[in-house]
């Protein structure tokens, strides 16, 4: 399983907190997870995902490039929209 | 000493103050922020939310560059996560210092990058339900001045 976190306004769009998904073999890249949110979830998540301001971690550590994804059994991956500030 | 907390549920300001002034008797001066949920503009309620592997972390790293930077003796950062009303404490800072312009200087900076660059997420409740809140120009700016 690969959990996938939604973060902020991204889990009203998600309609949930989180959603599990089934692993593959040769790991869960950005497309395929931009597929995974858009045949699970709705296009409305994946084009919210899609945009640019939205960031990426896996395991609590923050991704310097969304393309460089490679999610493998038992990652957690945070979809993380722009922070409103403390 | 630096005392990082991520609080769920209501919290004393001046408690906090009052221990964390204690624990620092060698300091020269303590500076405190304490920021409320501001009443009015018809908010009914704030709630953030965070993502525990990333928060506390990110709070810790805002800190410990204040802490470098300003020299302090010790800082303390409470933040509240989940559901608060208006009038209700949000966040306390503290820095004890030397010198009074360290820990002043050390708390504006901390709340400057909190405002903008901190792991939180937040939505206001109004008559006509939740909105999401974004970052104000103002919140940018300000952290600009630390540059």
């Amino acid at each position: 399983m690969i959990k996938v976190v939604y973060l902020g306004k991204l889990a009203d769009i998600a309609r949930e907190a989180q959603s599990d998904f089934a692993s593959t073999s040769d790991g869960l890249g950005w497309a395929g997870l931009l597929d995974l949110l858009e045949s699970h979830g709705s296009t409305e998540l994946a084009d919210a995902v899609r945009a640019d301001t939205v960031k990426l971690a896996v395991n609590g550590q923050l991704l310097a490039d969304r393309a460089l994804l490679d999610a493998r059994d038992g990652d957690e991956i945070a979809l993380l929209p722009p922070v409103s500030g403390g | 000493m630096l005392d990082i907390r991520l609080i769920e549920g209501i919290f004393s300001p001046a408690g906090a103050l009052h221990a964390f002034t204690a624990a620092h008797g060698e300091a020269g001066g303590v500076a405190s922020f304490c920021g409320q949920v501001r009443p009015g503009g018809g908010v009914e309620a704030l709630e953030l939310t965070h993502y525990a592997p990333l928060t506390l972390a990110g709070m810790e790293d805002i800190v410990q560059k204040a802490q470098a930077r300003f020299v302090l003796d010790g800082a303390l950062a409470w933040h509240r996560v989940g559901t608060m009303m208006p009038g209700e404490p949000i966040v306390l800072l503290a820095a004890a210092a030397t010198h009074r312009r360290n820990a002043i200087d050390a708390v504006d900076f901390v709340m400057d990058h909190l405002k903008s660059a901190a792991w939180f997420w937040k939505r206001e409740k109004r008559s006509d339900g939740w909105h999401w809140i974004s970052p104000r120009e103002a919140d940018h700016e300000d952290i600009a001045r630390w540059r």
